[in-house]
């Protein structure tokens, strides 16, 4: 599936939910489910500090795809970036860097990307997007 | 009881739902809410009165300084300071202690000399002092706190050395609720000729405060948090200290003539107001400190000091909950952690609960990481919160720890 189909298929998920304590839920539970990032890879290189709760994201490259690895010390967190990496891991990296993560306001998480918000999840979309960008340079070279 | 149930209705937020019911607002800490007298002043002022003061000589301008300045003589009885030109108009705490801060460093501070803070201060009453030492290669020093969150006031007299030229200390902790006894900090200060900074930021609007009785040197606050409007704020000042203070801003206002040659400055108050102030904001001020005048501030106090009680009573019945300071005198406020659930974990489905807390590190960093710690959940009550509302909070609370359990 490319980005935009993995997309509609969150939002479709989403649907269902009319209550926001329901989709905080299952936020939490694939918060919960994510498998945890290596220890090896939780180093102060791959941290995204936010305000309040810390984010980890390593990035490998394979068959010119980017595959992302991530955690959080907060579980909500963790479940948002989950569905991150559901979106863009396993894509080329021209994919990812042209494609916007519209499913987050879709599904009505936007609150959760305001600058202000403390979780860095609006930087984490930034070093993916940066992955992508230097995995595609150095494959110029 | 009954009278301060009723005063909730004053406050046109709290009828508002967010997602389900009305809103339980329980970060008054960082902010507090505004009355419909307080709302209405300001639209009645630039309605009818809207002009800058201390300049024209029209009935508008007049009018408009008048209530200016009658602010600052509510706020000399409120405070029962000396002098109503002790009372400064600021932006806020923060401005009110960067003001202090830069004119007593210009003055009285000199390379090695040693600035007296303590550990539980909030960002804003460390930072201006730090920037004050790296510029005079001046020392901070810092008062330690016990395990359960009390100030080691003893300490003090390990720390005064003939270096230290000044103390600045919060009235109330703003993460942990203590009320610091600063009246004793003062006696040992003054015992030894050290001015003492009071950050009344967190005790104006829940404490009777007067500054001749505490005799401190400097006492500052922000209006916000006094149910008045952003962008206020007050600096009160012994004359003396404020009389023999550098100018801080230049500017409009703060001068009595200006050549290229040579600028003569005003006098007290108006030498601290440089440029067109927050005028509008100010006279509103006065309305929010009539506000607690009229409704009987001591009862205001008393029933806030039964709704913090009742809510530690209620938070430590909860067995997954650990409340992080425990204070011998405590304020509005209590932090606290959840077993195993991170707090912006807890604060997001708080949230969704229409319950406001603050969570993280409350600008506070040195503090919440003497608790070996990297942030709490943050209640901060005022007084047009329930009891009821207290009882919601720790039926949400056990459900969080269902949601995460």
């Amino acid at each position: 599936m490319n980005i935009n189909e993995i997309q509609n298929q969150i939002i479709e998920e989403f649907s269902t939910f009319n209550d926001w304590l329901d989709k905080y839920n299952y936020i939490i539970e694939l918060g919960k489910n994510m498998p945890p990032l290596s220890e090896e890879y939780k180093t102060d290189n791959n941290i995204i500090e936010g305000c309040q709760s810390k984010v980890w994201l390593h990035a490998e490259y394979k068959d010119n795809k980017v595959f992302y690895y991530a955690d959080s010390d907060a579980i909500i967190t963790k479940g948002l970036i989950s569905l991150l990496i559901r979106v863009y891991s396993g894509q080329t990296p021209d994919d990812i860097i042209n494609t916007q993560p519209w499913f987050i306001e879709k599904i009505g998480l936007h609150e959760n990307l305001s600058p202000t918000r403390s979780n860095g999840l609006l930087a984490m979309i930034k070093k993916i997007k940066l992955y992508a960008l230097a995995f595609k340079e150095k494959n110029k070279q | 009881m009954d009278e301060i149930l009723k005063l909730r209705n004053d406050f046109p937020i709290l009828k508002q739902t967010i997602y389900k019911r009305n809103i339980v607002y329980f970060d008054n800490a960082a902010t507090t809410q505004k009355p419909y007298s307080v709302i209405n002043v300001m639209k009645e002022y630039y309605e009818k009165y809207n002009s800058n003061i201390h300049r024209g000589v029209h009935f508008l301008s007049d009018k408009m300084t008048e209530a200016y300045e009658n602010t600052r003589i509510i706020i000399k009885k409120f405070i029962n300071a000396k002098h109503s030109h002790e009372v400064i108009f600021t932006s806020g705490t923060t401005e009110s202690i960067n003001l202090v801060a830069y004119c007593f460093a210009e003055k009285y501070i000199k390379e090695n000399d040693e600035i007296i803070l303590t550990i539980m201060e909030h960002h804003s009453n460390i930072v201006p002092w730090q920037l004050v030492a790296q510029r005079k290669n001046a020392k901070i020093k810092v008062i330690p706190i016990d395990y359960s969150g009390n100030l080691l006031i003893n300490e003090l007299n390990n720390l005064i050395t003939e270096k230290t030229k000044i103390i600045a200390l919060t009235h109330i902790s703003n993460v942990i609720g203590t009320i610091n006894d600063i009246k004793k900090v003062i006696e040992i200060a003054h015992s030894n000729n050290i001015p003492v900074l009071i950050d009344g930021a967190q005790s104006i609007q829940h404490t009777k405060i007067d500054v001749q009785e505490l005799d401190c040197d400097f006492f500052v606050f922000s209006g916000h948090k006094i149910y008045g409007p952003t962008g206020t704020g007050v600096l009160y000042g012994k004359e003396k200290w404020l009389d023999d203070f550098p100018p801080y801003k230049g500017g409009g206002d703060m001068i009595k003539s200006v050549t290229f040659e040579n600028t003569i400055f005003n006098s007290l108050p108006l030498k601290f107001e440089a440029g067109t102030t927050n005028f509008n904001g100010i006279v509103a001020l006065g309305t929010a400190i009539n506000y607690l005048n009229k409704n009987n501030f001591n009862n205001i106090i008393n029933y806030e000091e039964k709704l913090t009680n009742y809510l530690l009573m209620k938070i430590m019945e909860l067995d997954f909950v650990k409340i992080i300071g425990l204070p011998e005198k405590r304020s509005s406020i209590v932090s606290f952690t959840l077993n195993n659930i991170h707090h912006y974990d807890a604060g997001m489905l708080l949230d969704k609960m229409d319950i406001a807390v603050r969570t993280g590190h409350h600008c506070a960093q040195p503090l919440i990481k003497s608790f070996g710690i990297d942030g709490t959940i943050r209640v901060s009550l005022a007084f047009y919160n329930t009891f009821e509302e207290i009882d919601y909070l720790c039926e949400c609370l056990k459900k969080v720890k269902e949601y995460f359990n």
